[in-house]
């Protein structure tokens, strides 16, 4: 099978590769979002903490 | 059991089966992925009546049957936390909606494009996409509920109310393209029966299922340790963790 084949999903590439593209941004945004929640929930807490060691 | 459920319901022991969990979830996943994408776009061949149009059903059934799964965790973990007031299932509950929404979103979506070449059209009111419909507003509501109350308990407590009284749509859903005549295309993977498709094809569906469930539970982990750290950030072991 060509490469050129396998784009043009036998004539359905419009359909096959949105559908494909919004699949893959929704989950990015999932594990995106949830990293980046993790990581300011953190450095938030981290910084909390330094405060109250220093008072 | 009720000991049972308080150690796994303890945030810390939770937390820390928690990160050992994750790294052999992550892996899964993403063996999974990408096994199931090359299997399903490469190796499968097309399908006789809807030609390579059918590869979509590769990220539609996947999303559609996890989001039914999410929904179950979700209305599981409210039940408990009605009887046991366990913290950790309210954790379990609020992070999950928002992967269950963005999968029923996903089954609603994909099968809007897929059903523009087939059917002709994006959209029709029949029983399978008027009930995942459905279970989009719940997961909705769900999490309207979680932001619209203060305390956390309570918005706990009234989400898994509403989680109970929708899970009545689950069954619905599953049965709706038996019970009801629809566009919809019956069933690829019954319990009972055999497959109605080849094994080519149902290897890297049931791959793309893996995939689907293992990074839900991957994304559910990483917020639960999130919202676990801000609820015991007053207590010893948290202030350890942080202090590395």
């Amino acid at each position: 099978m060509s490469l050129n084949n396998f784009f043009a999903m036998g004539g359905y590439a419009t359909y096959v590769w949105s559908a494909y593209g919004i699949s893959f941004i929704v989950l990015f945004l999932n594990i995106f979002l949830a990293v980046r929640n993790e990581r300011k929930t953190i450095d938030e807490l981290k910084k909390r903490l330094g405060s109250n060691n220093k008072q | 059991m009720y000991k049972w459920i308080h150690q796994f319901g303890s945030p810390k022991y939770f937390y820390d089966i928690s990160l050992r969990l994750s790294k052999w979830v992550t892996i899964a996943c993403i063996v999974c992925f990408i096994s199931g994408l090359y299997g399903g776009l490469v190796l499968a061949p097309a399908d006789y009546q809807q030609g390579d149009s059918f590869r979509i059903i590769y990220v539609h059934v996947p999303a559609a049957w996890m989001s039914l799964f999410v929904y179950i965790i979700l209305a599981t973990s409210g039940a408990i936390s009605l009887i046991w007031h366990i913290k950790i299932t309210d954790i379990i509950a609020r992070v999950s909606a928002p992967i269950g929404a963005s999968y029923t979103f996903l089954a609603l979506s994909t099968g809007a494009i897929w059903g523009k070449p087939m059917w002709g059209t994006y959209w029709v009111w029949d029983a399978r996409l008027t009930s995942e419909l459905i279970l989009l507003f719940l997961y909705l509501g769900y999490m309207a509920l979680q932001s619209a109350f203060d305390d956390k308990r309570i918005a706990a407590r009234a989400g898994a109310v509403l989680a109970l009284i929708g899970i009545i749509n689950i069954p619905i859903i599953h049965y709706s393209v038996e019970w009801w005549s629809t566009l919809h295309q019956g069933p690829t993977i019954t319990k009972l029966d055999k497959p109605s498709i080849h094994f080519t094809m149902l290897i890297p569906l049931l791959l793309m299922v893996i995939a689907f469930k293992t990074f839900y539970i991957a994304t559910a982990l990483i917020k639960i340790r999130s919202e676990i750290l801000k609820y015991e950030c007053n207590s010893s072991w948290v202030k350890k963790i942080l202090g590395n």
